[in-house]
Parts: C-alpha cells; structure tokens; sequence
C-alpha cells in the first residue's frame, strides 16, 4: 500500500491547527475568564486570581499564535480570505490581547495608586479579546457571513463565549484558590453556566440551518445515530456540572479540578462537533483544505520539526504547570 | 487614502513597535544569565539585587514582545495576503519553525524564570533563565533568515507564479543572512547596555551608590565599550555584502545619482528625487569609493543603473546617517564613560546626565537601520520575485486608516507608560538601594506544592 502524501498531508495539518485552536481556547479561556471575573471581584481576590494564572498565561497565548501560524503556514491561501473578511473583528481582538497583556505586567510594576487603573484596563481588554473571538466564532460558524443576521448572531455567540470563559475561569478559580473567594467562584460559575449552554445550544442549532450542506451530514441516517453521542454527553455534562455547583467545594476541597475538566470535555466535544460539520472545508462552503494547502514538501518539513518538538513543548508545558501546581499564592520575583 | 500606502504604514507602525521589545529581551536575557551565574560564584547579593531589578524590566518588555508580536502574525493576512500565497512555501515553514522551537520555549520557562526562584532549586532556575534566553535568540536567528531571504532569496524556483523550496541550507542561510544576523544582535547588545547604563546613571544623579547600581552600571557601560568596535567593523561589513547583492539600496543611502568612479562621501545633503541631485551637499572627495571600493577610482553604483526599480532616496540617505552618527555618539560615550569608571573610579556628573537619555539610543540607531534596509527594499517586497504592491489585499482603505489611528494611539499611550515604570522601577531601587530585603535565594528547591499551601 502505497502512503499518499499530497493527501494526507494537508489533513494532517488541519487536525494539529484544530488541536492548537482546541488547546488554546481552553487553556487562554480561562485566562480571558479570571479578566471578565475581574469586574465582580473585590481588590485582595484580583491579586490571588492573578497568581492562579500569572506563571501560564505567556505559553497559553503562544497557542493562539501556533493556531494562527499553522493556518497561515499550511492554508495560505485561506489565511489571506479569513483575515480579510474579518479586518475589523480580528483588529479588535488583537487590541483586546494587547490590553490584557500588558495590563497583567503594568499592574504589578507601577506605583500603587495607579494599580486600579491596570486593573480595569485587565478586564476590558479580557472581555474585548472575548466577545471579539466569539463574534469571529458566529460568522465563521454562518460562512463568514457579515450581514445584518450574520452581525446579530455573532453578538449573541460573542456574549455566550465570554460566558463560557468566564465560566472556565471560575472552575480555574475553584481549582487554585480556597475559602471565601472559591465559594464565591461556585457562584459564578453555575451562573456562567446558564450562558454557556445556551450558546452552544444556538451554535449547534445554527449552523445545520445556515447551509444546507452542514445538514445533510447531521440529519442522515446512520450519521445522525454515530453523531448522537456528541449532542447528548455534552447535555448530561452540563447538567452535571450544574448539579455539582450546589455541592462545591468538597470536604478537603476534593475534586477541585473536576469542574475545570468537566468544561474542558464539554468543549472538546463542541469543538468536535464544529469540525465534522466543516470537513473538509477550511474556508466554509468555498476552499477545501487541499484547495488552500501549501506545496507538499514545505507542509512535510513543517511536519517533520512538529513531530519532533510538539511532545518536547508538551512535556515542559506539564513541568511549567507541576511546578506552580497547588493552590495559588502570592507571585513575587524572588 | 491609497491602501497600499496605508497599509504599509500600518505594518510598519506595528513592526517598528514590536522590534523595540525584542531587541531589549534577547540581550538582556543573557545579561541576567551573567548576574545570576556571578552571584552562583561569589555569593555577593548584590548581583542578585541587580537580577531582581532587571528581571521585572525583562517581564515587562517581554510582555509588550508578545502582545505586539501576535499582532504581527495576524497581519500578514489580514493585509498582505499576496505574501503568503506567493512565497509561502518558503517563509511558512522559517516561521512555523520559529514558533515551534523558540516561541514555545521562552513562553513556558519564562514563568519559571519569573517567579519559580523558591519553587525550584537554583541549578533549574539558572537552567531556566538560559533556555529562556536561547528561545529569544533562537527566534532572532528564524526571523531574520525569513527577513534575508526577502532581501536576499535563494535556494527556490519558481513554478507557476509561486516560489517552491529547492535548498533549505540556502534558503536559511541566504547570502545576507549571517551579516543581517550578526549586526541585529549586537544592535540588540548595545540596547540592552545603555539601557542598563543608562537607567543606572539616572540611580547614580538621585544620589545611589549602592553595590547592585555599580555593578550594573559597569556591566552596562563595559559592555557597551567592548559591543560598538565590533557592531561598527560588522556594519562595515554588511554594507559591503549588500554593495555585492543589492547595489541599488547603497547608491540610494548613499544618495549617489550616476554610477562611477571617485564617487565622494556626503556627509550632509538633502536628496532631491525629481531633479535627481542633492541639495545643500557637504562631501568628502572621492571617500564614498574609498569605503566601499577601498580605491580612490572604485565604481560606484549610481541610481541611473535602476530606473523606477530604487527604493526612495530621501528617507534611506537619512536613516543610514542617524544610525552611524547614533553609532559614533555610542563610541565617544561608552568609551570615556569607560575611562573614568577604570580610571577615577567615579563618573562626572555631564556624563551621567548623557548618559539618560541614551538610554534610548539603541531603539533609535535599531529603527533607523531596519528603515534603511526595509524601505532599502522597496519597490519589491521579495526582491526580484515579488512586488509590495502586487502583495497588498482587497480591504478598503478606510477600513486600514481607522486601525492605523487606533494602534498608532494605543503604543503611543503604551509607550508612555512603559517608559514611566521604567524610570519608576530605576528610582525604586535607588532608594531601596543595599537596604532591600535580602532575597530568599536558596540553594533547594521549596517542597511541592511550595510549604504554606
């Protein structure tokens, strides 16, 4: 049998850019989630939120950057047509991660009474970068669509997505904090929660009726009985998770990750979902990703430095978390 | 507005602010390498005060590296879709390689860096500071091929208007590339030392005589003696590879019009491009074919030789002159700067109040050289294969004026504030001076998860 690499190397390439996009979302969720928590938390919780996430925020980012970097490295072609069709949108994520990354830095240098000024600016650039993301998710999702209804969906997905990182960041909250501030995170995450739903209820529902050819891979028979799993094990997840809220945190604050865990799988499982719908398109409805691939033997030269460095990246990015494992505390340089 | 001219503007305002921070972290990552494995040999804590007062400045610096630095990955579609559809075999790999091996690298062991000292025993600290260090010079090295690869290609051939790679050694080290390497580090060397001199004078005025201001003054003025000799012999000879590769971008920065020999060397002028001569011309005879051609009578290449295909002549006449004289200034500065620390064991309160503001000479004479060898480029955005024009995407000019506002607004805000922790951070530490609580350096590591959890 012979191994046919002009094929399979582009599809390669989309599972590691999914993974990356998969990657960052939970991992810099969170981050964008303790931002938006910002806004509801008094100013000793900021400083303890900040340390839960302080040491990982850089590697998370550079996710963003390898998701972006794999698209623009293997689909160039797709690269230039999403970016151009999302210049304003893109444009107001980027000054959304600006904001929250030198507001993270900025607020623990400059003089104390200009802390609070960093902090707001730590907010509003998390929720910016949040709502700017779910948005792109929303018109992505209706084939870049930017009409009025294109418009009116990606606001309701940019609110539901900054819910869902709200919510991931109050289960990283209930994972490295304790006392009052991880009871008040139980709070919000079951409040957060409702939002979550919500979005990937109105995610999972549009984007089978905005093209005919997204519905005719769900609603078939056998597919739909292979594809059932996806749709129901998030429903029981969530309600769940739901339920757990009210029974957290555990005596010996047991389990504290779960809740954490349990929004990852939901997402992986919505994430999934978005892929089977998408195949084997990467620019919806118009470039497949052998139409956008580059030349074969730049994508097997990319390939062959990933599959070297990727377990390496992954390996010292478990040590990173190991050794800032444990409930947060105060982060100093010394 | 056109929005060829807006958008490149607009990478330009986005690169020009993002290499500030890079070429602050490359170096100084190996610079807090230096005073860490000083005090591993000494034991003196000043070395360690010294440390913990430039390793906030690296934080901060790298973050504005980072934010600006996604920026930059998100603009070559979203403004320049052409690049990547022409040329993206090449450059796609060179950056998907950067991201790999260096980006992730200096992301993960920088929070070690940073705040893992009590987590971690010193041995893996001190690790983590050198890996963080080769991740931002491993990112210099990839950047810089892809950006001489443009100015120089090689090892590519091109089929059905797309370049396809033959030769990755000669991809990576394309003819300009070991020059253009060498030169930006040792930018990025001269930076980082009269920022450390510099801030360091600004402690020595507001009365600070403590270890850690010493030492980190000589460490900076010191290093800056040795680094500018050998940038100025480099620079040399860069510009004479480039003489060989891209004849056109020397007979612009040196402003010549008609190729020839005995071609003197302008010191002042203003370039006028229409009438194709120089104005208010100040000019040593013959000395232009002297450097270059090392003879009196050397050729050489004038702007007639590249009708319509010249990068502009005004601003690379001028970028070129503000680097060398920036250059020269760094020369006289560092060097009697030298002589009274070695000699009179003091520094004279003229000089210290120079020395402030040079702080920032080597972001200008960095900028004013990446101008020059960027707009040095132009017409062509791949020189010979593809044009900055042909390269620009569909989106409306308004649309690429109104960001351009925005981002040029928020660095300026940016840079106003991240200059202001910096003096804050300098006078801090002036008036903690010795007398900051000694840091918990510890030869083991805390237990994990670290004692108190």
């Amino acid at each position: 049998m012979t191994f046919d690499w002009p094929t399979a190397l582009p599809l390669i390439f989309a599972g590691l850019m999914g993974l990356a996009i998969l990657i960052y979302v939970i991992l810099d969720g969170f981050d964008l989630g303790i931002g938006i928590l910002f806004s509801v938390a008094e100013d000793a919780e900021q400083d303890t939120m900040i340390a839960a996430i302080g040491p990982f925020w850089d590697a998370n980012e550079t996710w963003l950057v390898l998701a972006v970097g794999l698209l623009l490295v293997a689909f160039p072609m797709a690269h230039g047509v999403i970016l151009t069709a999302l210049y304003i949108p893109v444009f107001v994520l980027l000054v959304g991660l600006i904001l929250r990354g030198v507001a993270f830095d900025f607020r623990a240098k400059v003089p104390s009474g200009k802390k609070h000024r960093w902090n707001r600016i730590f907010f509003l650039g998390s929720i910016i970068a949040s709502l700017a993301q779910g948005y792109m998710l929303g018109v992505y999702v209706l084939g870049l669509d930017v009409g009025l209804g294109g418009i009116a969906f990606g606001a309701l997905v940019a609110l539901c997505l900054s819910a869902a990182y709200a919510a991931m960041g109050a289960a990283w909250v209930i994972y490295k904090t304790e006392g009052e501030l991880q009871r008040k995170a139980v709070r919000w995450l079951r409040t957060t929660l409702v939002l979550t739903a919500l979005g990937m209820a109105a995610v999972s529902l549009a984007t089978p009726f905005a093209s005919p050819r997204i519905f005719a891979k769900w609603f078939v028979w056998p597919e739909m009985l292979y594809l059932s799993p996806l749709p129901i094990l998030s429903a029981l997840l969530f309600l769940w998770l739901w339920r757990q809220t009210f029974h957290l945190p555990k005596p010996d604050d047991r389990h504290a990750l779960r809740p954490f865990l349990t929004l990852a799988a939901i997402f992986a499982l919505g994430f999934a979902g978005l892929a089977w719908s998408f195949y084997p398109f990467v620019v919806p409805d118009k470039l497949t990703i052998w139409q956008a691939a580059s030349a074969t033997e730049s994508l097997a030269i990319i390939l062959a430095g990933t599959v070297v460095v990727l377990p390496v990246i992954i390996f010292y990015s478990f040590y990173a978390y190991r050794v800032f494992g444990g409930k947060a505390t105060d982060l100093t340089y010394d | 507005m056109d929005p060829l001219i807006l958008s490149r503007m607009q990478f330009g305002a986005n690169i020009s602010f993002h290499i500030l921070f890079p070429t602050i972290t490359i170096a100084l990552g190996w610079v807090l390498l230096f005073f860490k494995l000083r005090y591993n040999a000494t034991n003196d804590s000043a070395w360690m005060r010294a440390y913990f007062t430039w390793v906030k400045v690296f934080a901060l610096s790298f973050a504005m590296g980072v934010v600006s630095g996604v920026t930059m990955s998100f603009q070559f579609g979203t403004n320049w879709p052409g690049y990547m559809e022409t040329v993206g075999n090449i450059a796609g790999p060179l950056l998907a390689y950067e991201i790999l091996t260096a980006f992730f690298l200096e992301a993960a062991f920088l929070g070690i860096m940073l705040f893992g000292f009590r987590r971690v025993s010193n041995r893996v600290h001190t690790l983590a500071t050198v890996l963080v260090a080769g991740g931002t010079t491993l990112s210099a090295f990839w950047i810089i091929a892809l950006n001489s690869w443009m100015q120089t290609p090689a090892g590519f051939e091109m089929i059905d208007g797309k370049a396809h790679p033959v030769d990755w050694w000669a991809i990576v080290f394309n003819p300009s590339m070991p020059y253009r390497l060498v030169h930006m580090l040792l930018a990025s060397g001269l930076t980082v030392s009269f920022l450390i001199a510099g801030l360091s004078a600004l402690r020595y005025l507001s009365g600070d005589r403590s270890e850690s201001m010493w030492k980190a003054l000589r460490t900076g003025v010191f290093t800056a003696a040795i680094l500018i000799p050998i940038q100025i012999f480099a620079g040399d000879q860069h510009g004479l590879n480039t003489l060989e590769h891209q004849p056109q971008k020397i007979a612009a920065m040196e402003a010549n019009w008609n190729t020839g020999p005995n071609v003197p060397l302008v010191l002042f002028a203003w370039p006028d491009e229409a009438a194709k001569e120089n104005r208010f011309e100040v000019a040593i005879p013959d000395g232009a074919s002297v450097v270059l051609r090392h003879s009196t009578n050397g050729i050489v290449p004038g702007l007639n030789d590249y009708p319509g295909l010249h990068p502009p002549v005004l601003p690379l006449f001028w970028g070129f002159r503000i680097m060398v004289g920036t250059g020269i200034l760094m020369l006289v500065v560092s060097w009697s700067a030298t002589f009274f620390l070695k000699r009179r064991h003091s520094l004279p309160r003229p000089l210290a109040m120079l020395m402030v503001p040079m702080a920032l000479s080597g972001w200008l004479a960095t900028l004013a050289g990446w101008y020059t060898t960027e707009i040095g480029r132009q017409p062509w955005l791949v020189t010979g294969v593809l044009k900055t024009a042909d390269a620009v995407g569909p989106v409306a000019g308004s649309h690429v004026a109104l960001t351009l506002a925005i981002y040029l607004i928020l660095y300026v805000l940016l840079l106003i504030a991240y200059l202001g922790v910096l003096v804050h951070l300098a006078l801090k530490a002036a008036k903690d001076g010795d007398t900051s609580p000694l840091p918990g350096v510890m030869k083991t590591a805390m237990s994990q998860p670290a004692a108190g959890e």
